[in-house]
């Protein structure tokens, strides 16, 4: 064996050792590198005390409710099941009814007490004039419905798949 | 192949490329630039914050594209002990290290006005800051032996288990919760962009790749010329 095709096996060898262990690394870790929580992910955990933690899905249609000052209630779902947040604060701007949102906070007596909230932006791109011609056609998916068709491919439902 | 890797010829035939990739690379631009930040469309949820998309995303892909062509040069340098193997790796790190503090700077100014926040540390964000790392770490330790082939050698190794952080970037989107939204262009069922935003970030994307063509070819010439006044130095100094 020459000593180049001695090092091509070395180098081969090694990437694919390498490989195998990044691979056992990525399926090893799992959930614990998710930015956030689902709704149902929540509900499956049982009692977290005191911990902070994000919850992430879609704001619920119909259900923000504006109170005294900056105050905001509402819900963020997967589609499955979904959790009642209140928060204080300046929302962002991408955020509405049916945008993916992230929330930071604690859960109190089963509501989210929200420090912080995130816009999630999705994987659509468009200009305005198609959006609005896309809605007046009836052919407009929103995001929400989007997910449901897709088998809510754009947030994966049971994190790492 | 490596009929036009020996170092000499490569000067000859780079030499007469390089007119025109830099000819490519400002028409490239100039329309590319046109066209994403004045003649394209504002986006129906970001307004005209989508037009930073078209740096972002071009300079995301290279930082990947860099990364995995300096790792290929540095595998052929470590293994058949090509000398412009090494230099290419080595010429493509600064090129890389430069998209992808690129990628991060106009990541964070896209992040603020839309996400509401500068930055955060999920799977997407975290793995592109480790790549940032890892070219720089692959710069120093290049440079960190007087003798530049033991520099080649160590820094290809770690180019090379490197490597395994890029289809982390890639599917990291798919496989964790992140803040960072999936892929719009490279995605199963076609890109979820419209045409009249697909195209000028296309062009923004090769005008992206004819910029390191040209960068790579006259840093590789610089770094042969380098070699070359270094061996005769050597030579005078030792008769």
């Amino acid at each position: 064996m020459k000593r180049k095709h001695k090092r091509l096996t070395f180098v081969a060898v090694g990437l694919g050792l390498l490989g195998l262990a990044a691979a056992l690394f990525v399926s090893a870790i799992g959930d614990s590198v998710a930015f956030f929580h689902s709704p149902s992910d929540l509900a499956n955990q049982g009692d977290l005390g005191d911990r902070r933690i994000r919850v992430g899905g879609l704001v619920e249609e119909g259900s923000i409710e504006r109170g005294h000052g900056t105050e905001v209630r509402f819900r963020v779902t997967d589609l499955a099941r979904s959790v009642p947040v209140v928060y204080v604060g300046i929302l962002p701007d991408l955020f509405r009814e049916g945008q993916g949102v992230v929330a930071q906070g604690r859960l109190r007596g089963g509501v989210f007490v929200a420090e912080e909230v995130l816009a999630r932006h999705d994987e659509t791109y468009m200009p305005p004039e198609v959006a609005e011609a896309l809605k007046q056609a009836g052919t407009w998916q929103h995001m929400g419905q989007h997910m449901e068709a897709a088998g809510a491919a754009s947030m994966p439902a049971d994190g790492y798949q | 192949m490596t009929r036009f890797a020996n170092p000499n010829r490569f000067l000859r035939w780079s030499g007469r490329l390089l007119p025109w990739l830099a000819a490519a690379t400002i028409l490239l631009f100039g329309v590319g630039l046109y066209l994403a930040l004045i003649a394209s469309p504002p986006d129906y949820q970001q307004g005209e914050s989508v037009r930073i998309m078209y740096v972002h995303v071009p300079a995301a892909w290279m930082a990947l594209f860099c990364y995995v062509a300096m790792a290929g040069a540095a595998a052929v340098g470590l293994i058949w002990r090509h000398p412009l193997a090494d230099i290419v790796a080595k010429a493509s790190a600064p090129i890389g290290a430069a998209f992808t503090l690129l990628a991060l700077v106009t990541g964070a100014l896209w992040g603020k006005p839309m996400w509401g926040t500068w930055w955060v540390w999920d799977a997407r964000l975290t793995s592109v800051l480790v790549l940032f790392f890892l070219y720089l770490g692959y710069i120093a330790l290049n440079s960190a032996f007087d003798d530049p082939g033991r520099g080649a050698r160590a820094s290809a190794i770690l180019a090379l288990v490197g490597l395994v952080n890029v289809p982390i970037i890639k599917f990291s989107v798919d496989w964790w919760y992140t803040l960072h939204q999936p892929a719009s262009v490279i995605r199963a069922g076609g890109p979820a962009i419209h045409p009249s935003m697909l195209w000028p970030l296309l062009l923004m994307a090769a005008a992206f790749t004819c910029y390191y063509l040209w960068v790579l070819a006259v840093r590789v010439r610089g770094e042969i010329v380098a070699h070359k006044i270094r061996a005769l130095r050597l030579r005078q100094a030792y008769g």
